[in-house]
């Protein structure tokens, strides 16, 4: 089985340093590239690999780069952000590729650039990853120095130059128009659609902004062709992908697996199943913002669409095991005080209705439900769904909600009748 | 007033955007680094410098979480509050803190050595529940561990 993307990622090890990337075979993809490809031909290699966004969205992105006006005349400076504000909650699989690997996200971000023609590029990391941002600022520099970045690299007549932008740590910074904003120094709240990034993005220009572990396919496809790469999955979405678990179970981490292995197999073989003593009840298969799986779904394969017709969403693949030890409600309610405070109040039914859905779930853990609670919590997750809010934090943390009162709706109930919380 | 010093580093940034306005996070990260907080007077400057308004900055400077216009301590301890920390063992670590530093959270310690506060996602969830201390995360946090970490911490 091939794990192109963390072959050579070896826990406590050091980053690999570019002469080392360099002896995997690293920066050959850009060597080939700068030695004769055209950028639609990179565009049109990845669309046909069908590599989808690993952020979330799961959109083909060979065709979002399609999207970028091209051409001498295009506007410039165009640019190509990469966005490794990993902060769903659940969710630590960028980590592993920023801290084990830099120079193949670095080679793939060159890549990508080169593929939309764009001239300035940004990584956007988050605040917490401390780590990572030495290691990445140390990384780019190396590129430099080597003639990666900066003018004419290759002696292609592409340039390019790279900066490191750390968060100063708000969720909404991982939409991307959100974090077009934080970049030019504004809140972090999102833009309406269109125009879209491509068009008009970062300072009005045409943007893209992929995700890390989506650039970090980028060389491996490039060197290896579309068909390997779909050849890599075990289901119709291309690629390998990082899979985590964490919660209650006995070998909670990150895998790179083939895209559609069950999760099943993801759980109780990779993550060596429950810990003793407790049960699986529920799963959020792609961080906080997905809705619950139970023990029915376990075979459903891990990919784009079969997670969906499941009723949820892959999201970044990153599940959040719920044990039988842990109360539904307050497992929820820990949910919507996250999405409280995130919201960036811009638009009313996300500033106002998630501070209502969190306090209803705390009366509930209280014991002071009542039964009309329910109706308001159901309620709810129709009034904060898709359609009725600006972007789609308010919608993403109503998909555990509405889950959760049609999987566990005992538990609430439980709440209700014995006037408090049955798991304490 | 900005001393040499912060208005080098912020002419840096400056330097990599289109317009002076864009560099306000970068300059209230710069300012934060050197003071430890935001004052009203460090809006102030920063607004000055930047040729925008001090409502401007503050509506930023607000909007993010880590960055403090508040005093803080020496350190700042921040746990994780998300769902898999919560899952793995936030509740009991957060109330052992709060009886060891004799802090709730958002207060700071009267020697100003230690400044608590809840924070979202660390993203290391497989490894819960965490605390970061300045830049130094911990990780598969106990109780019983807590007065080996604070000693590094003066």
């Amino acid at each position: 089985m091939e794990r192109p993307l963390t072959r050579n990622i070896h826990p406590n090890r050091p980053a690999l340093t570019l002469k080392e990337y360099e002896m995997t075979g690293g920066y050959a993809a850009l060597r080939k590239v700068c030695s004769g490809m055209s950028p639609a031909a990179v565009q049109k290699l990845v669309a046909d690999s069908n590599l989808k966004g690993r952020g979330g969205a799961g959109f083909n992105t060979g065709i979002k780069w399609s999207f970028v006006p091209m051409g001498d005349n295009a506007p410039h400076p165009k640019y190509l952000i990469c966005n490794a504000d990993e902060m769903e909650p659940g969710t630590f699989k960028d980590r592993l590729l920023l801290e084990g690997n830099p120079h193949q996200l670095l080679e793939g971000m060159i890549l990508a650039a080169y593929a939309i023609q764009a001239e300035v590029s940004y990584v956007f990391l988050r605040w917490a990853y401390h780590k990572a941002a030495e290691i990445i600022r140390r990384s780019i520099q190396e590129a430099y120095d080597a003639g990666y970045l900066g003018k004419d690299i290759l002696g292609s007549g592409f340039h390019l130059d790279m900066h490191l932008h750390t968060g100063v740590g708000r969720y909404m910074c991982g939409e991307e128009t959100a974090l077009l904003n934080a970049l030019e120094g504004k809140r972090a709240t999102p833009r309406a659609k269109p125009p879209f990034p491509q068009i008009s993005g970062l300072f009005g220009k045409p943007t893209i902004v992929n995700n890390v572990e989506t650039l970090c396919c980028i060389s491996h496809i490039v060197n290896n062709g579309a068909d390997w790469f779909k050849g890599l999955s075990y289901s119709e979405d291309s690629g390998t992908k990082l899979y985590g678990v964490s919660g209650k179970v006995k070998r909670p981490g990150t895998w790179e697996l083939p895209m559609g292995i069950t999760m099943r197999e993801l759980i109780e073989e990779h993550a060596g199943g429950m810990k003793n003593g407790v049960e699986l009840r529920g799963v959020l298969p792609g961080g906080a913002s997905t809705d619950f799986l139970t023990t029915q779904h376990l075979d459903i394969k891990l990919d784009y669409k079969s997670v969906a017709a499941a009723g949820s969403r892959l999201g970044t693949g990153t599940m959040i095991v719920m044990d039988s030890d842990t109360c539904p409600v307050g497992f929820v309610h820990n949910l919507q005080h996250f999405f409280a405070q995130e919201s960036c109040g811009f638009c009313t039914p996300c500033r106002e209705g998630l501070p209502w859905v969190e306090k209803i779930l705390w009366s509930l853990e209280q014991g002071e439900g009542k039964q009309e609670d329910l109706e308001l919590l159901d309620m709810h997750t129709q009034l904060l769904g898709p359609g009725n809010t600006f972007c789609a934090l308010a919608p993403g943390a109503m998909e555990p909600l509405q889950s959760a009162l049609k999987y566990f709706r005992d538990d609430f109930e439980k709440h209700i009748h014995h006037k408090k919380c049955p798991y304490d | 007033m900005l001393t040499a010093t912060e208005k080098k580093e912020i002419d840096h940034e400056i330097s990599l955007v289109p317009f002076k306005k864009a560099s306000v996070i970068e300059a209230l990260k710069i300012v934060q680094q050197h003071r430890g907080w935001i004052s009203d007077e460090s809006v102030e400057a920063i607004a000055a410098y930047l040729e925008i308004s001090p409502a401007e900055v503050d509506s930023v400077a607000t909007f993010y979480n880590l960055i403090f216009r508040q005093p803080v301590g020496r350190h700042v301890i921040l746990i994780c509050d998300s769902i898999s920390c919560y899952v793995m063992g936030y509740r009991p670590l957060r109330k052992a803190l709060e009886e060891k530093l004799q802090l709730r959270m958002g207060e700071t310690s009267p020697d100003e050595r230690f400044t608590l506060l809840p924070n979202v996602c660390l993203g290391c969830c497989d490894r819960a529940p965490a605390i970061m201390i300045d830049k130094d995360l911990y990780t598969d946090v106990e109780p019983a561990m807590l007065d080996d970490i604070f000693k590094k911490y003066t």
